[in-house]
């Protein structure tokens, strides 16, 4: 295996701007890679060899010839396959769009492209982002690197394992109620779900528009930053896009690697994001946490948001009710698979339900269904009316703690990975796994998840999420990168130096059940 | 308990345009009870004097220029359909013989 692969994306930079290292070697490596372990991993649902090679020469080529290139230039990136890509097939996990390639690119996309970042492929999802393990894929699940028999979180399950097993050394996620924070949190990677608006969601196809954030996943702080850098800022093209000037976000990070930087920090613990249903070994890690944070100069201070207790419940009504919506437009017309009915006459409506019986699986079924009554005529006051009421109160609460705290923490997922299959027959349980993501989304303010040490019980990672005041993106740079420096110190060496070493004939004898 | 029947879950899933197996609509009405046993807790807090937050930034009157811009090809907004009829989508019978 390459060491190249073991290196930051800020690193890979640097090297390929001072030309020891050329994006074609680079992209090489991480492609042979990918060849060696995701027949295991399964984080990608397609792999662009040929197309990142090409770009990378030119790349190379361009850089030769004297042309300035931003950090990233050469750097590879792997995207998850919710987002268009005009050379890719874009499935969003689902049956209903098998082999089907955008004519466009997701605004984020041409800004990798326009940054010289080089598209490694698609990696695998919870169908439509529907799912908190990606066992909800269409295309089978993906592997947690640090033990292939669990789940490496969901729905960016794919992208988060990328990075953590060395086959990207950045990726695209999608957050809209813990997709990227969840995953970096049991498979030991770094995720941000910017302010809502930060973004631009054009040609992310969507889940629920009004919860829906794209964001960047890496092993570090600082390359989460990078990244934010080249996708973040106004769209024109989403109407959701905040006209704000935003600081730059690399900036951020490297303040925070400064002496000091968390002295004075109010850092507010949000009670009912600690409790009961936590495993001992990440409430431990959570404290212990806080202990070094303490020593560091910052001042820890409780905050209740007693509203957070109705956000599980909230965000089923209105993300069901949302999907249900923007999933009508599958509709066998216009793209996607077409199934016509085994009988009776062929209308357009027998074979849109014949379609979409065919084309969706059982969580979207399920979510579309549930969304469909909570819309319904009679139920729309008490479910869907009262899940947007509290959606104010959680906005709220937000806003009394942001008035004593200048960031919130809390553990980013209350266990680590569990088994496959642990949680499927239970909607309810896999629901649960978001109970600490899902209010950031509900209020649009930022989160981060990072990580926080292995679980002693298990040897798995643990994961902390940091949130902030809206549009204080910046602040969760400066405060992550602080206290991912603190962390590493602590323990000597980054966390997933840690993880187990993949290789091809290893996970070929562990399957076999061989020595 | 609430009260959700299979001939309900039929009726959103024709709604919703799937066509349901009598297996999946029996396993979906189980799962809707639960779920929404689950989420029905929104009502506890969701008092008539709380303004309800359809988004989570509000923004109004976006706006663009009123001048014509890049968009689509006819073969581009083609490209991925299941069927076509020269520069047109082919869909099957829009109305129902009834």
């Amino acid at each position: 295996m390459s060491d190249l692969i073991k290196l930051p994306a800020a690193t890979l930079g640097a090297m390929l701007s001072e030309g020891s290292v050329s994006s074609v070697e680079v992209t090489r490596a991480h492609l042979d890679h990918i060849d060696a372990v995701d027949a295991d991993i399964h984080a990608f649902l397609h792999v662009a060899r040929e197309s990142a090679l090409a770009t990378a020469a030119a790349v190379d080529a361009r850089r030769a010839a004297g042309e300035e290139l931003g950090p990233l230039a050469g750097v590879p990136i792997a995207i998850k396959d919710v987002l268009a890509t005009s050379d890719m097939p874009t499935t969003s996990g689902s049956k209903i769009l098998e082999g089907w390639v955008p004519p466009y690119d997701a605004t984020v996309v041409a800004r990798l492209r326009a940054a010289d970042l080089i598209p490694l492929g698609k990696t695998n999802m919870d169908e439509f982002a529907m799912g908190s393990s990606t066992e909800h894929s269409a295309y089978g699940p993906t592997r947690n690197p640090w033990d292939l028999e669990r789940i490496p979180g969901g729905s960016g399950g794919g992208s988060a394992a990328a990075v953590s097993a060395f086959e990207a050394p950045l990726a695209l996620g999608s957050d809209t109620g813990g997709s990227i924070r969840q995953p970096a949190a049991v498979t030991g990677s770094v995720g941000v779900k910017p302010t809502y608006g930060g973004v631009s969601r054009y040609g992310a196809i969507a889940l629920a528009s009004s919860l829906d954030q794209v964001g960047p996943v890496s092993r570090t702080v600082l390359d989460s930053a990078l990244l934010h850098d080249v996708i973040g800022g106004y769209d024109p093209l989403d109407s959701t896009s905040l006209p704000s000037a935003w600081p730059s976000m690399a900036a951020a990070a490297q303040a925070g690697l400064a002496d000091g930087a968390l002295a004075g920090v109010r850092v507010g613990v949000v009670k009912e994001l600690n409790g009961a249903g936590f495993q001992p070994g990440v409430t431990q890690r959570f404290e212990e946490t806080l202990a070094l944070l303490t020593a560091a100069g910052a001042e820890i201070v409780e905050v209740s948001a007693p509203n957070f207790e109705y956000a599980v419940a909230a965000y089923y009504l209105i993300l069901p009710a949302e999907a249900s919506s923007n999933l009508a437009r599958f509709d066998s017309v216009r793209f996607g698979i077409r199934v016509n009915p085994e009988d009776g006459p062929l209308t357009s409506e027998r074979v849109m339900a014949a379609t979409r019986e065919a084309g969706f699986g059982p969580e979207v079924k399920r979510r579309i269904i549930l969304g469909t009554y909570a819309l319904s005529a009679g139920y729309y006051d008490a479910y869907y009316g009262s899940a947007q009421k509290v959606r104010t109160l959680i906005q709220r609460d937000f806003d009394a703690a942001f008035d004593k705290a200048d960031v919130l923490v809390s553990p980013s997922a209350p266990t680590t990975a569990f088994r496959f299959g642990e949680k499927l027959a239970d909607p309810m349980a896999m629901y649960l796994n978001d109970i600490t993501t899902i209010p950031a989304n509900l209020a649009g303010v930022p989160g981060m998840g990072l990580p926080m040490g292995l679980a002693p019980e298990d040897g798995l990672p643990t994961g902390l999420q940091v949130m902030a005041p809206a549009g204080e993106d910046a602040r969760l740079y400066t405060f992550g990168a602080a206290l991912e420096q603190l962390l590493e110190a602590s323990w000597g060496h980054t966390l997933l130096s840690q993880a187990p070493v993949l290789t091809p004939t290893e996970m070929f004898a562990s399957e076999e059940g061989a020595v | 308990m609430s009260e959700i029947t299979a001939e309900q879950v039929a009726h959103l899933a024709h709604l919703a345009r799937i066509d349901l197996s009598p297996e999946e609509i029996d396993h979906l009405t189980a799962d809707l009870v639960q779920i929404v046993d689950s989420v029905a807790k929104v009502s506890e807090v969701a008092t008539p004097d709380i303004p309800a937050t359809s988004h989570p930034m509000p923004l109004t009157n976006v706006f663009r220029e009123d001048v014509v811009r890049p968009s689509l090809t006819v073969e581009q907004a083609l490209s991925g359909a299941p069927a076509r009829d020269g520069d047109k989508f082919r869909v099957p019978a829009i109305l129902d013989e009834e």
